[in-house]
């Protein structure tokens, strides 16, 4: 516990280029771009092959291989390839992290739904992409939103490999902690980077409890 | 009017679901297609509104070829019902309702209007209409399938066996709320099931499919049960089809007679001289009270005194001769007490008259 006061507790760790607020900045525009970039990509993908049934063996095994590639070799191939200076060559194996759980979801999720429910929406009248944004996504948002949070926990927790290729994040308390053994510095960091992600938990948990329909998730409103 | 002109389907594995089949379901009317399960029933009701394509053959509604007609277009003029409703579990029950309505580009408000109207028509608590799907049993959701299916007032009905998942009372139920709502809206509806007791209950015409989809009767229910066709019809028909062709011989040719009945004020002196073995007593309000059989009554006092033994009735011009078999079932004096609508007694069946009109039914049988 002193080592969390001795870190937490100086107030030269709260100002300065180093200091925690801008660290944890660093850190969510890290993980926040990636994982918008893997939303944009995994959940329209995810979405068509799970309503049109094209090419979903495919997609769903090369998804789940790339969960097996290692992001920090992935990181340094990226960085011997396009060389350090912006933050791409973070975003790169990221991204790659975020998109197999947003893509499997959102697909499994949509495929998922009870076939006799489609048949019912397309028996009325609705058209293809009506079944899809109507009846298919507000049904399957639970799914497509626990994918979106699996990725972003793992990105939170993973983007201190950014501080390996000498940007900055949470990463850099551990990295740098560990190197001039600050052990207070890289434990502290180290629960930045677990309290972030208990924070996205939490973000997640009220975008669902906002974005899913009581009718879906269940939930009983007594009235 | 649906006509089905020579339609086959063969699905890609080769299955021929439906071969070559005519009919014509006429407008305004009840028709039930029923057979034995994998007939083909779902394929061909399914090709009325393009949920599936014929590979031969024409369905024509009104005239026009539906396969010239935009499905999502076609399908939002006519209503469709499934077993398990197919609510969508995300929206409210009035949405859910409204739906076509909204699909039409309905004002929401005006949607919303008519969505309640429709919950009320089929028999739902207005309460019910914030709630959604989940909370809702499965009888009272398949009354909403029905709603949703009738909110924008599609001339055509589909209905693809919608009360099969739901207990026998509830059942019931249902089928007594659809007959009494085509009373007063009078659409065109196909409806699918594989019991054959519902499809008698609910078809002003009933066509009886084989397996590959082959029609082997279409005829009304009396029809049916009267002269099936062949020994397939006649099995699926099934036991007791001569006591439930009763349900459609008219009650209203049994003789009745008048002499049978004593009012509640009468002395027992003044009827226990009868030759009659039993006289059924009429209250005050002309309504039956019960049978007496005056050989075993009481020496003095008025007929009130005397308990009655149990009665049953059938209503004259309107029940059917197996009410009436009933009826008189129901009592130990074998014979039914006939009243009119109002519950007053007209007269008794005798089991003479009773026999007389059974023995009727059994000649037409053999003609
Ligand atoms: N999509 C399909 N592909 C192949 N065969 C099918 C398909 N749908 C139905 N069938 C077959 O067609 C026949 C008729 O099916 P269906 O119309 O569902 O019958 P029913 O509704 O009378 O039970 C059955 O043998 C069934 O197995
Ligand atoms: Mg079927």
């Amino acid at each position: 516990m002193n080592w969390l006061i001795d870190f937490f507790g100086d107030a030269a760790n709260w100002s300065g280029p180093d200091g925690i607020p801008l660290r944890v900045l660093e850190h969510l525009v890290f993980a926040g771009l990636s994982l918008l970039l893997a939303v944009v990509l995994a959940v329209p993908l995810g979405l068509w092959i799970g309503h049109t049934g094209k090419g979903a063996v495919l997609v769903v095994l090369s998804a789940n291989a790339a969960r097996a590639l290692p992001t920090l070799g992935l990181l340094v191939l990226v960085v011997l390839l396009m060389g350090v200076g912006t933050i791409a060559p973070v975003l790169i194996p990221l991204v790659a992290l975020a998109v197999p759980p947003i893509l499997v979801n959102t697909y499994e999720g949509i495929r998922g739904v009870d076939p006799e429910l489609r048949d019912a929406a397309y028996g009325m009248g609705l058209r293809g992409r009506q079944v899809l944004g109507g009846v298919l996504v507000p049904v399957a948002l639970p799914l497509i939103l626990l994918g979106m949070r699996t990725a972003a926990i793992q990105v939170v927790a993973t983007a201190t490999v950014a501080a390996y290729v000498g940007l900055g994040g949470l990463g850099r308390y551990i990295i740098d902690g560990l190197a001039t053994k600050d052990y207070p510095r890289a434990i502290g960091g180290a629960v930045l980077v677990a309290a972030l992600a208990l924070a996205v938990q939490g973000l997640f948990a009220l975008v669902q409890r906002i974005s899913v329909s009581p009718g879906v998730s269940g939930r009983q409103r007594i009235r | 009017m649906i006509t089905f002109d020579g339609v086959t389907k063969r699905y890609p594995d080769g299955t021929v679901a439906v071969d070559d089949l005519s009919l014509e379901v006429p407008t305004g009317e009840i028709t039930v297609f029923v057979g034995p399960s994998g007939c083909g029933k779902t394929t061909s009701l399914r090709m009325i509104n393009r949920m599936i394509d014929p590979s031969g053959g024409r369905i024509l509604l009104d005239g026009v070829d539906v396969t010239t007609i935009d499905p999502p277009t076609l399908r939002r003029g006519i209503g469709y019902v499934i077993q398990q409703a197919g609510l969508f579990p995300h929206r409210k029950i009035v949405d859910n309702v409204a739906t076509v309505p909204y699909l039409l580009g309905w004002d929401k408000k005006k949607a919303r209007a008519r969505a309640m109207e429709l919950l009320e028509r089929v028999g739902l608590d207005l309460r019910l209409a914030e709630r959604y799907p989940f909370q809702l049993s499965g009888g009272q959701q398949q009354r909403v399938g029905v709603a949703r299916a009738l909110a924008a007032d599609p001339p055509v009905l589909l209905m693809d066996e919608p009360f099969s998942a739901v207990d026998p009372i509830v059942r019931a139920s249902l089928q007594e709320e659809l007959l009494r709502l085509q009373a007063e809206l009078n659409k065109t509806i196909v409806f699918v099931t594989h019991d054959i007791d519902e499809a008698i209950k609910l078809g002003d015409r009933v066509a009886v499919l084989r397996v590959g989809g082959r029609l082997a009767q279409l005829a009304d229910p009396a029809t049916l049960l009267a002269e099936p066709a062949d020994d397939f019809v006649r099995e699926f028909l099934g036991r007791d089809r001569g006591i439930r062709r009763l349900s459609f011989v008219p009650g209203d040719g049994l003789r009745l007679r008048g002499d049978l009945t004593v009012p509640v004020s009468a002395e027992v002196s003044s009827v226990r001289g009868t030759a009659e073995a039993w006289l059924v007593v009429v209250g005050d309000d002309g309504g039956p009270l019960g049978w007496i059989a005056p050989k075993d009554l009481p020496d003095s006092g008025t007929l009130a005194e005397v308990p009655a033994a149990p009665y049953g009735t059938f209503v004259r011009g309107r029940d059917s001769l197996r009410s009436a078999l009933d009826a008189a079932l129901l009592s130990p004096s074998g014979n039914a007490v006939a009243v009119d609508g109002s519950g007053r007694v007209v007269g008794v069946a005798t089991r003479e008259a009773l026999d007389e009109a059974l023995a009727r039914v059994a000649d037409g049988a053999r003609g």
